[in-house]
């Protein structure tokens, strides 16, 4: 900030060139360190009134910006249990670190009296910006339901995308603090307008940063489209709602009965329609989470996953995967008992932890280096592939690649889920999205099979076939094309003997050497040295590359 | 396990096996440094034993056979077939699945493992078929060894009636009571009157605590019988139940025997066990600080005057109660290797597993009473997979995530049969290990039962190690003033974890405030990135809020390297450590005392859960910002659980007592949970009508299921 030296001058009495820095500064577009900016004219002797004036207004319209839509409004976000915008922000970033932006933006609508001084708020009903998160640059933006309900104007959408655009061209996050009742209605076309100028700025920055949406309020109506193009979105219990149209909307159209939480509440979105991918309790809760969530991501597609100092032994050993999987094939145990034995201190950052649950998927560590990892979860549904978590999974996956985060996938899958819901839904159609997105992928691929790998669910997980470039075995796996009983029932049809028929298949089939014979998995290994093998081939494949053949882009089978 | 310290047990060990130039497997002595016996693997004795048991003590069974140079069988039900024990032996065989009445118990199978395999021997390990004559009767028929006593000292001293009349006989001391068999609950109510409230009832055929109630009016009393029946039932088949009068506030000291089949018995003094809950042990001893040398003889020649009387051989405990006048009455004999034995092998040096070998196979016994020693002293806490705060000790269940013995540190002895990753499931005795430690004197003893408890770390299942702390360093035990009561009386309102002092909580507040700023701190670490700011400069000075049940703290944390000095409410505290954050064990210098602690749990919300003096306290580290925000965010209503009847542990459902639509009163029996053996009767918490039953007889539930909902 150029001008902070020579307004320190000014204080000192220098007038001509007082003058000539307060009406550049008043002229910087992008004016920033503005809060630090407005202490030093606080500490300021101002002696001449006819210079005063600008500088009051400036004061002025910093204090207003600052204020929001007030005490009262302010007040009433508290009682709702919810933060400021300002509030938000400052919590997310490190101290200190935030940049402001467009503080003095405000909205041009001079319909219905919006013209008036009264409706006129400096900085309008968004706070734009950039800052750091332990020392990370991030491109924010925080919607500030105390103006005009958080609604979006055609200057409130050109803050936003005033910062999407610089996040896109230095190659940073950006997050999006979403609390907004939607369209500025006085506007009209000019707030629909702003909606799509940042739609199209979503699609764009898709697959180049990370993008980032918590939604902390109502988010309704054309608005929700943005969150949903965003690569995470994340909720706050009870406070914050996602629809399409409100519950009054939906009664006059469909007659139904439902309330804002049944219909868009974040127990609807983390758990049934997929929308959200995580919940928290509280503003103070989410923004402490989203700091620790993006310690996990790289800060454009050009950077490598970040590396973090790391006090987990690379080589230490985990006993207990060595009992983990039960004899029995038929009993389930729990996917996350082996991920969090495996990570680094038992650290996982699940997403959608509460939707298709028959796969987990989430962010952890392997020797300080970020890692997705997805598990087919035997504790549900046996961990077969249905369509929800065939979906949950491929989007996961294609994050990782997008971002250059290696996947590692923990195998046991009895199959693809039959019925008459599954094949009217489209599992054809949404299973060819996981297998799309595995084969795809060219960040390293590593590759457990714990025990079940059946079928064409066996492709799909992340199979040598798919370019895995490690596919371990542990002892317990079993490669096949579908159990001993069912086998042996196509195989030997109507023959008696069939449980010998099935032994005989056993012993062929329920072990991981038809698979190793032929090279398909690169080792049998112990359960309890997984993670160092894993630590070690992370090292190995940092240097991986392989690149798919040009093309302006994959189709895949949406 | 690390050697001892040079002891003069340790020296003889060194002596022993220097002069008997034994083959290398005998070095295993100094490692186990509580025993100065030496194992000769020529003196013959059975080449193949079956362990008929599971858990610790079939692993503690076994590390003797090898010892001595015999190949071991175990039995293991479906669900254990990957059991430590199971791995340990030379062979195992599977004989049922997982309910003990159709593995463990089974003794058709059993035999049968034992013709597969030939076993020449069947050691039974305590509890299952250790005390059944049945089996020892059928062992005997087909010329197996039982190692234990014979049929005839089981019957006698397995059943309670008879066993007080022998005991009687022998001059034994004996509590004043009822000698028959108790009909009904009618009887039971008219026997109980005629000796004089309190009353114990207990079942004839039992043992540990099971099917045993303490009656103080008639009430109590028909409850207790039914009770007690049922449990008496289930456990051991026999429902017969005995009633004698209950000494209020006694001690319960037992002496260990060992007998052999030449008419040789021997005393190996006494081990204190009054700490209990419901009539099971919890933090044992030896010697007794209540016992003087007269007494202690005069009980170690009543218990071996017992053993002859019924012709006892093997190992055997005599246990007593005794008042606080010193006189001690006989209570009833365990015809088995005690699960407390541990620490009269500490004081002694014998290894009584051996020593029950040598005997089954006819030797007879080489030491002369004189020759048996009270080294040293010797604790052990019996750690369990339960809640203490439900009535000092719920069974829970789980998966070990975590498991680290304290086995690195001198003198401590960790007997268990379960390693990480093992289950602990309602099947079978919740008991994680039992933690043993020995040292010269008393004092040495405890705090290194004190430091093993610190340094044990067991996750995914809850355990009893803040009361098995808090009991050791509590002024009443130190000074040896215990009784039976002592949890009841020393926890009238119930356990509820370390009481922390003034100074203690800064202690806490300082460790957890700084681990955080370390947690912190790592956060901002990022290895080989060219785009951190590198104008940030490192802060050195921390304002946090720290919350601890409700109470919020404001304090300043500055750091140097891997000091911090914390400012609470004035006072500083100085905390230092290595700060590894992927460690289960936190080891700090908090105000230059040495304390570990262990971070149980961290997460963004600031949430960090730390295991100090043995109990876990969840605190919550804050910014200052971010504490002034949250006093914005509303609280969550949570559930009104006086309205709702959930299990407070898994099991069985027994009996369901209501149904929807029915009124219960405040204190109504609603239904009947039994988990390990156990019977516990669910309450209504408030007079109510019944909303909706969601359990029924049969059922398996488990810790937290919605049993009744009332309206």
């Amino acid at each position: 900030m150029a001008a902070v030296p020579l307004l320190r001058s000014a204080g000192e009495g220098i007038l001509t060139g007082l003058k000539y820095t307060v009406k550049n500064f008043g002229h910087v577009p992008q004016s920033r360190g503005a809060l630090a900016g407005c202490r030093l004219f606080q500490s300021t002797q101002w002696s001449s009134a006819a210079h005063g004036s600008v500088q009051e207004r400036i004061e002025s319209k910093r204090r207003a910006a600052l204020q929001g839509g007030g005490p009262a409004r302010i007040q009433g976000q508290h009682n709702r249990g919810k933060l400021t915008a300002r509030e938000r922000v400052s919590l997310l970033l490190d101290p200190d670190s935030f940049v402001e932006y467009d503080m003095f933006v405000e909205h041009r609508c001079a319909d219905f009296g919006m013209q008036a001084d009264h409706n006129k708020y400096p900085g309008d009903s968004v706070v734009t910006g950039q800052g750091r998160i332990n020392g990370r640059l991030v491109y924010v933006f925080s919607q500030d339901f105390t103006v005009f309900g958080g609604s979006l104007s055609g200057a409130h959408a050109q803050k936003i995308c005033k910062v999407m655009d610089q996040a896109m061209m230095v190659g940073a996050p950006v997050i999006g603090l979403n609390d907004s009742g939607g369209a500025r209605i006085q506007e009209g076309v000019e707030s629909l307008a702003g909606y799509a100028d940042i739609f199209l700025r979503n699609v764009l920055a898709s697959g180049v940063v990370p993008q980032i949406s918590l939604i902390m309020g109502p988010c309704a109506g054309g608005a929700v489209y943005s969150p949903a193009l965003t690569d995470f979105t994340f909720m706050v219990k009870d406070t914050s709602y996602l629809f399409i149209t409100g519950p009054d909307v939906v009664k006059s159209v469909t007659n139904e009965d439902v309330t804002q939480e049944e219909l868009g509440g974040a127990k609807t979105h983390t758990a049934v329609s997929g929308v959200a991918h995580r919940a928290f309790e509280n503003d103070v809760d989410a923004l402490l989470n989203l700091r620790e969530f993006f310690n996990f991501l790289p800060l454009s597609n050009k950077d490598s996953a970040p590396v973090t100092e790391c006090h987990d032994p690379s080589d230490r050993l985990v006993p207990g995967l060595d009992t983990l999987v039960p004899f029995e094939t038929t009993k389930a145990y729990d996917m996350l008992d082996i991920i969090h034995g495996i990570v680094d201190e038992r650290e996982f950052f699940e997403i959608m932890p509460n939707y298709a649950k028959n796969i987990v998927v989430g962010f952890a560590r392997m020797n300080g280096r970020t890692v997705g990892i997805v598990g087919n979860q035997p504790k549900v549904a046996s961990g077969c592939l249905d369509i929800n978590s065939s979906v949950k999974g491929a989007r996961f996956v294609r994050f990782c690649d997008a971002f250059n985060i290696p996947i590692i996938t923990f195998v046991d899958v009895p199959g693809f889920l039959p019925g008459t819901a599954q094949e009217y839904g489209g599992i054809i159609r949404h299973g060819a999205k996981l297998l799309f997105a595995f084969a795809e992928a060219t960040v390293p691929k590593i590759t457990i099979i714990t025990r079940k790998a059946y079928g064409g669910a066996y492709d799909v997980m992340s199979s040598k076939h798919l370019r895995g470039d490690v596919n371990y075995a542990w002892p317990s796996a079993e490669v096949a094309v579908m159990g001993a009983k069912g086998a042996v029932q196509i195989i030997f049809r109507g023959k008696e003997n069939q449980a010998d028929a099935e032994a005989e298949y056993v012993e062929k089939f329920a072990n991981p050497f038809p698979a190793a014979v032929r090279g398909f998995v690169d080792d049998i290994i112990q359960p309890s040295t997984t993670r160092m093998r894993i630590c070690r081939d992370l090292e190995v494949l940092g240097s991986k590359k392989q690149s798919n053949p040009w093309k302006k882009h994959a189709n895949i089978p949406l | 396990m690390a050697a001892y310290r040079i002891t003069p047990t340790f020296q003889r060990v060194l002596h022993a096996v220097k002069h008997a130039s034994l083959r290398p497997t005998c070095w295993l002595v100094s490692r186990h440094a509580c025993y100065s016996t030496v194992y000769d693997p020529n003196e013959k004795t059975f080449d193949k034993i079956l362990i008929a048991n599971r858990g610790e003590i079939a692993c503690r069974v076994i590390k003797t056979c090898k010892k001595m140079g015999i190949r071991t069988v175990a039995v293991h039900s479906d669900v254990d077939s990957s059991a430590v024990h199971v791995k340990m032996a030379d062979e195992a065989v599977c004989v049922g699945p997982a309910p003990t009445s159709k593995s463990y118990l089974n003794m058709d199978a059993i035999m049968d493992a034992i013709r597969s395999t030939g076993a020449q021997a069947v050691h039974p390990g305590y509890g299952f078929l250790s005390e059944n004559k049945e089996f020892a009767r059928r062992l005997a028929a087909e010329g197996v060894t039982f190692i234990g006593p014979d049929t005839h000292a089981i019957q006698a001293m397995g059943d309670k009636i008879e066993s007080k009349l022998l005991a009687k006989a022998a001059k034994v001391n004996t509590i004043p009571g009822f000698d028959g068999v108790v009909k009904n609950a009618e009887d039971a109510v008219k026997i109980a009157q005629e000796i004089g409230y309190p009353v114990m009832i207990k079942a004839s055929a039992g043992g540990g605590g099971k099917g045993m109630r303490i009656a103080w009016n008639d009430e109590e009393t028909r409850e207790g019988f039914r009770f007690s029946s049922q449990e008496a039932a289930s456990s051991f088949g026999d429902d017969r139940l005995l009633i004698e009068k209950y000494i209020d506030n006694p001690r319960h000291i037992e002496i260990q025997v060992l007998a052999d089949k030449h008419g040789n018995a021997l005393w190996l003094n006494e081990r204190e066990c009054s700490i209990q809950r419901r009539n099971q042990k919890v933090v044992e001893e030896a010697p007794s600080t209540f016992l003087d040398p007269a007494t202690r003889r005069a009980m170690g020649e009543q218990a071996v005057s017992l053993a002859k009387a019924v012709k006892y051989s093997s190992a055997g405990t005599v246990e007593f109660l005794v008042d606080s006048q010193k006189n001690f009455y006989f209570l009833e004999m365990n015809t088995r290797l005690q699960v407390e034995h541990p620490i009269t092998e500490c004081i002694t040096g014998l290894d009584l597993v051996q020593q029950m070998i040598l005997v089954a196979k006819g030797y007879k016994l080489q030491h002369k009473q004189e020759d048996i020693p009270i080294n040293g002293w010797a604790f052990e806490s019996r750690v369990y997979a339960e809640d203490p705060y439900k009535s000092f000790g719920l069974p829970s269940i789980g998966r070990l995530s975590q498991y680290e013995e304290p086995v690195d540190l001198g003198g401590v002895r960790v007997d268990s049969g379960i390693q990480e990753g093992s289950e602990i499931s309602i099947y079978y005795d919740p008991m994680i290990s039992k933690l043993v430690t020995y040292g010269a004197t008393r004092a040495e003893a405890l705090k290194k039962m004190e430091d093993a408890l610190d340094n044990y770390v067991i996750r995914g299942v809850t355990h009893n190690i803040s009361l098995l702390r808090e009991i050791i360093v509590h002024p009443r035990f130190i000074s040896g003033d215990i009784s039976t009561n002592f949890l009841p009386e020393v926890y009238p309102e119930g356990f509820k974890g370390h009481p922390l002092t003034a100074g203690e909580q800064r202690e806490l507040l300082a460790a957890a405030s700084a681990l955080y700023v370390a947690s912190q701190l790592r956060a901002q670490r990022f290895l080989g990135q060219q785009r951190v700011s590198i104008t940030e400069q490192e802060r050195k000075s921390w304002e946090l809020c720290v919350e601890l049940d409700n109470g919020a703290h404001m304090l300043c944390v500055s750091r140097t390297g891997t000091n911090y000095k914390v400012e609470i409410d004035g006072e500083k505290v100085d905390v230092s450590g290595e700060w590894n954050l992927a460690s289960t064990l936190l080891p700090l210098t908090i105000n230059g005392n040495h304390r570990v602690l262990q971070c149980l749990s961290r997460n963004a919300s600031g949430e960090i859960t730390l295991q100090y003096l043995g109990t876990s306290f969840k605190v919550r580290v804050l910014s200052k910002l971010a504490a002034s925000l949250s006093k914005h965010m509303h609280e969550k209503v949570p559930e009104d659980t006086s309205s709702i009847l959930r299990s407070p542990m898994p099991g069985t459902v027994v009996a369901v007592s209501v149904k929807a639509g029915d009124t219960v009163a405040e204190g109504q029996e609603i239904c009947v949970i039994e988990a390990m053996k156990m019977q516990n009767s669910m309450t209504a918490a408030k007079t109510a009508k019944v909303k909706s039953v969601h359990c029924k007889a049969g059922e398996t539930v488990g810790e937290g299921d919605l049993l009744v909902e009332l309206e």
